[in-house]
């Protein structure tokens, strides 16, 4: 939205790992649950990692983004800011929890619900699925359809004039990075679900990922973020098992290279560009 | 076993450096790498926090040289430290020349060890118990050849560090020609597996196990790969897609505890039934943890050293006594070795030999036997009859099975 990039992101995403993870030894969890006890753990688990990762995301621009945006910094300043912050980030965490990988409880019992052809469909794969597809369908009507959300669109086409229509863009950018945090959160505790464990610096590859599926959808284009994170999976996938895992990196860059060669705005598309035709 | 070190800053500047280039313009990129340029500074320079520990004037100097900070610390630095002081502190109890410890942190990086290791020759140590790593144990050890400072490694198994005629060089252990033969041997012979998955971590540690074991095994295995456990990000799914496709009797897996565990964990979650076989990379408490002991249950994991808590022998369960009431903790990977090479320097010391010329002249000769074997070297530096052992996860924790060429 002002156009750029968070690179301390993955810490805000790291940040949610730790709060889930820190939240399922409090309610004392060391063993698979079912039943509402879960529905209910997995949702206190939800709130603490989305509250962490938010409240971060919203200190975080405070004091890594809005100092700079009040002078008027160029953006190159804010993404070296950024990448401050994102090292003081790792940093703490190393320190107060050291350097070695964190195992979570297992929460929700891994069981094969059915098979699809030689693939297993497994518990904890669904509720990945089910929640991104969730929270991106609730991401996408809030930014198009609610009073904040136009609000940020109407920032991100044009903050000049969006302040002269009486937008407070200070709030609209702690809001997006409220927003953003949450999303953060949520996505944290699905890591969490899913493979069990966290470390400080658990984001890098992950926020590298997430840029990379964000490029390839079409930048600033919430569908195209959804849409290009599901290619990029499904081209990781592949490619590691045709190639090998050592080649999957190398894959997943060619075929972005040749969509940007071809669609240089993504597979949707650019929204910004798309709102100023 | 050749560990790669690589220090959280540089890791940051590497990433910083990522970042860069995935960003685009120009301008940013040359603005970022101004910004590098400078926190690349304070990664060439490195620490050498060496400090002498003892203050008497008059003791004698024994080394330690190896990580006792940074990520592998606590196996290829922490276990041998102990080990080693808890054979000189037997020792001071009794003689009349006193022995003192002087720590040489390396953090296991081949690039502060030249400089540490001149730093040992100028402090008038007699002997080293290191380096830990093989990596280091390459830059170093010319270095204390020159010097003329004998050095025994509890853990470095590089196979081609006793190729080099040092003379000051010695060993503890078996080196890695020894362990991936018998890995291999233990998978087809005891498991009497007909399909093998080899994956190692890319490493060149992992990847060169790995690779002896998959030239050992032959067609045998029907299943490779090869993951960077900092691009997997702890997602193994499309290894254990693999690996369940290829529908194998056993995984052999080349790297660290650190990644073997979450391996091991989306494997057993992936309802792969087979048997995890690993290498002394994985050998720690550690592994356990991370898998769960559910997931964990029944994995083989071999090592050149005897790790003295999972023996029955008395020497060994005495050792283990009088290392717990010494360091508080039990005894690690490679905490035996240490003890029995310091043991080696100390009966040189008791036999009259106070310099390290004449240290060295007395290993030559040394032959007693120590908690792990017996200790006795051969011109090459290496002890002889170095056995290959194996641990079996059983209830949780590590169990010694025992010389693997017994038990096939």
């Amino acid at each position: 939205m002002l156009k750029l990039i968070n690179f301390a992101h993955s810490e805000i995403f790291m940040i949610g790992t730790f709060a889930a993870l820190f939240t399922m030894h409090g309610l004392g969890i060391d063993h698979a649950i079912g039943g509402f006890a879960l529905v209910g753990a997995l949702l206190l688990c939800a709130l603490a990692a989305a509250a962490a990762s938010g409240g971060a995301a919203v200190v975080l621009e405070r004091v890594a983004y809005r100092p700079l945006r009040k002078r008027g910094a160029s953006r190159l300043a804010a993404l070296i800011s950024a990448i401050g912050a994102s090292f003081f980030l790792q940093e703490v965490f190393a320190l107060r929890y050291g350097r070695d990988t964190l195992s979570f409880p297992r929460i929700l019992s891994k069981t094969v619900l059915f098979h699809i052809g030689d693939g297993a469909v497994r518990t904890d794969k669904v509720l990945v699925v089910v929640a991104a597809l969730v929270m991106m369908f609730v991401l996408d009507r809030f930014v198009a359809a609610t009073r904040l959300g136009r609000g940020i669109r109407a920032t991100a086409q044009d903050p000049e004039t969006a302040v002269l229509m009486g937008v407070n863009i200070d709030r609209v950018v702690m809001l997006t990075f409220l927003l953003g945090g949450i999303m953060a959160g949520g996505g944290a505790l699905m890591y969490g679900v899913l493979l069990e464990q966290t470390r400080f610096d658990v984001g890098f590859v992950l926020g590298i990922k997430a840029f990379t599926a964000a490029v390839l959808g079409g930048i600033g284009n919430l569908r195209g973020a959804l849409v290009g994170g599901f290619a990029l999976g499904l081209i990781e996938a592949y490619g590691s098992s045709v190639w090998g895992t050592q080649w999957k990196d190398v894959i997943a860059f060619v075929v972005l290279v040749v969509v940007l060669m071809f669609r240089p705005t993504g597979i949707l598309g650019e929204a910004l560009e798309r709102a100023r035709a | 076993m050749a560990g790669v070190l690589v220090d959280p800053y540089c890791l940051a500047v590497i990433e910083a450096r990522r970042s860069a280039r995935m960003n685009g313009t120009r301008l940013r990129v040359v603005a970022v790498a101004a910004v590098m340029a400078t926190v690349v500074a304070a990664c060439g320079g490195g620490s050498s926090k060496s400090s002498s520990s003892g203050s008497s004037g008059s003791a004698i100097k024994i080394g330690f040289f190896g990580a006792l900070t940074g990520s592998n610390s606590p196996q290829l630095g922490i276990n041998i430290r102990n080990g080693e002081k808890l054979a000189m502190d037997q020792y001071n109890k009794t003689a009349k020349t006193k022995v003192t410890l002087v720590p040489y942190d390396s953090q296991g990086d081949p690039a502060q060890a030249p400089q540490l290791a001149q730093k040992a020759i100028s402090d008038k140590v007699v002997a080293v118990i290191g380096p830990a790593f093989s990596g280091e144990s390459k830059a170093a050890d010319p270095i204390f050849e020159q010097g003329q400072i004998p050095n025994l490694s509890a853990s470095a198994t590089n196979a081609k560090l006793q190729l080099n005629g040092w003379k000051y060089f010695h060993r503890l252990l078996a080196n890695d020609d020894k362990q991936g033969p018998a890995d291999a041997d233990y998978i087809s012979k005891k498991l009497a597996a007909k399909k093998v998955a080899v994956i190692d971590d890319a490493s060149e540690y992992g990847k060169g196990l790995g690779d002896v074991v998959r030239s050992k095994l032959g067609s045998a295995v029907t299943v490779n790969d090869s993951v960077d456990p900092k691009a997997a990000a702890g997602n193994y799914s499309s290894t254990v897609n693999k690996v369940n496709a290829g529908k194998v009797d056993a995984v052999f897996y080349g790297g660290y505890y650190q990644d073997a565990g979450p391996l091991l964990k989306q494997l057993r979650d992936g309802q792969f039934k087979g048997a995890f076989v690993s290498g002394d990379g994985s050998l720690d408490q550690k592994l356990i943890d991370e898998a769960g002991t559910t997931a964990a249950e029944g994995a083989y994991i071999t090592c050149a050293c005897l790790l003295a808590g999972a023996s029955s022998d008395p020497a060994a369960q005495q050792f283990t006594k009088d290392y717990k009431a010494s360091s508080g903790a039990d005894p690690g990977t490679y905490s035996a070795e240490a003890y029995d090479g310091t043991n080696a320097v100390l009966k040189a010391i008791a036999a009259g030999n106070t310099t390290a010329q004449t240290i060295n002249q007395f290993l030559t000769t040394v032959d007693f036997k120590g908690i792990t074997k017996e200790i006795k070297f051969d011109p090459q530096g290496e002890v002889q009859g170095g056995a290959i052992y194996m641990y079996q996860v059983k209830d949780g924790k590590l169990a010694l099975l025992g010389d693997v060429n017994t038990l096939i």
